[in-house]
């Protein structure tokens, strides 16, 4: 600590603090980066945050075997290296990658379904943590649960290292139909409901009365583009993770710029199409039909 | 009358409601409105600049013209309201972080900031602030929260925490380094809409 502080007014990693850090990410590019020189052209570009991890989805998915938290070093290098906030991932229900990275100074932990899972029956209990977490839901249900365990935050799984959007496109249509559904339905209606997405029925009245999740939901896995990054912004998105789309492309300072760009502009054609021109090429991309079923990212958690 | 929230990136829906509410409670006859582009800023008789990341704001903010005009409307005397890292933009000097990543500040307020000054986001945290003309402390929030590390000329500290400043205004201008828009206090978006 800098300076003394009265501790016994102060209250730390409270939902407020928790939820509140991921409102500030709000309209913002989060990028996966795998060293101090890429975080630092995510930063220049106009990143809010990093994802700092050893490799890009791509390559997990290209190189196989067991994926696992970065190396501490390399985390701590690119908390050194930029001033914008560092997040992390551990495996699902690895709860002691998790400490670990709290213990490191990350800001925020990635709960993900791009490394490989740990347990097989828990996700990690977010509620025993002062930092925030961010884990993928594929419906409304699994972001509920995920909620109820302590998550600040919510993204679509997509799937992850395609540079294929169809799957992010289909998990925010599949929740964003859901609470849509739910509007104008009575109390006995909404128990319902909860038991049939098996979420808690505190969160699916609060959804019900919002209209939205409650909390931050951004979009994830398979944004490659300016054009992606708007999409998901139109359809109802709080801001985009791009995780190999920057750094598996040609000119990733220059394509970094435009999604940053595209992401707040989301709503203006003419700023997409500005930013848009002379990218040099995306990354090459997978048909999301082309990839057996069992080894489809998405399909880790519950 | 429209009152403004720049939205190129940050907590700024939290802020539409929090003004939204404050018009309601002054019985100010108004709405207000995100401002993106120069043509929204023209139509705003006051502003406000939300939390979020400031390098990213700033390069926004920069890219489009709005720093400019922002300026110009500020000395021309636009009430603006700078909250976290609103208020790193608003200050004439900023720190290390703030050179080394190229941030563009605005430069109208008398004042210095120090960026993440408490810490990371696990140093985050919640506190009662006593801030000056209120009769009961703020619900303050502090996120990544910077502190304004040294006031002079016409800026006046209206708040202190731990003996570190983080509410001061100047004539028109307000800066905070904690978050109003994530409590349900609205005093001090009604301070902004008093200087009207």
């Amino acid at each position: 600590m800098p300076f003394e502080l009265d501790m016994s007014k102060l209250r730390y990693g409270t939902d407020l603090v928790k939820r509140g850090f991921a409102k500030m990410q709000q309209g913002g590019v989060v990028m996966d980066v795998t060293n101090a020189e890429q975080a630092l052209i995510a930063e220049e570009a106009g990143a809010v945050a990093v994802m700092a991890l050893e490799r890009v989805p791509a390559d997990i998915r290209a190189q196989g075997g067991v994926a696992r938290m970065s190396d501490p070093a390399m985390i701590e290098k690119i908390i050194d290296s930029v001033t914008i906030p560092v997040m992390a991932k551990c495996r699902i229900g690895h709860f002691v990658e998790a400490q670990v990275l709290e213990s490191l100074g990350v800001d925020m932990i990635d709960e993900s379904e791009v490394l490989t899972p740990a347990d097989p029956f828990y996700h990690v209990t977010k509620k025993n943590f002062t930092v925030p977490f961010v884990c993928g839901a594929r419906d409304l249900g699994e972001a509920l649960r995920r909620i109820d365990e302590g998550a600040a935050m919510i993204r679509t799984k997509g799937e992850a290292g395609t540079g294929n959007v169809i799957e992010a496109v289909r998990h925010q249509r599949v929740i964003m139909g859901k609470v849509r559904e739910l509007k104008g339905k009575e109390e006995p209606e909404l128990r319902t409901v909860a038991r049939e997405i098996q979420a808690p029925f505190y969160l699916v009245e609060e959804v019900a009365k919002l209209q939205r999740l409650p909390v931050i939901n951004f979009a994830a896995g398979g944004i490659a583009t300016p054009a992606d990054a708007a999409l998901m912004m139109q359809l109802g998105s709080d801001g985009v993770f791009v995780g190999s789309g920057i750094f598996k492309s040609d000119d990733p300072a220059r394509r970094a710029k435009a999604i940053v760009e595209a992401v707040t502009h989301f709503d203006d054609p003419a700023v997409i199409a500005s930013v848009s021109k002379e990218l040099g090429g995306a990354m090459k991309g997978v048909e999301i039909s082309t990839i057996p079923e069992d080894q489809r990212l998405q399909e880790r958690g519950w | 009358m429209k009152a403004g929230v720049v939205a190129v990136q940050g907590a700024f829906p939290e802020h539409v409601r929090s003004l939204e509410r404050a018009l309601a409670n002054n019985g100010h006859k108004g709405s207000v409105i995100t401002v993106r582009r120069l043509e929204e800023l023209e139509q705003v008789c006051c502003l406000i600049i939300p939390g979020g990341e400031s390098t990213a704001i700033s390069k926004l903010l920069s890219r489009h013209g709005l720093h400019d005009q922002i300026v110009r409307r500020a000395v021309e005397g636009m009430p603006i309201m700078g909250t976290c890292a609103g208020c790193v933009l608003l200050a004439k000097e900023g720190d290390d972080e703030v050179h080394k990543t190229g941030t563009e500040l605005l430069g109208l307020v008398d004042m210095a900031v120090d960026r993440n000054a408490f810490g990371r986001q696990r140093e985050s945290f919640e506190a009662p602030i006593d801030v000056k003309g209120f009769d009961s402390p703020f619900p303050g929030v502090f996120i990544r929260a910077p502190v304004i590390s040294r006031t002079w000329g016409r800026c006046k500290v209206m708040a202190a925490h731990s003996g570190k400043i983080v509410m001061v205004r100047q004539d028109n201008l307000i800066g905070l380094s904690f978050h109003p828009e994530l409590s349900e206090d609205t005093r001090i978006h009604e301070m902004l809409l008093g200087l009207l």
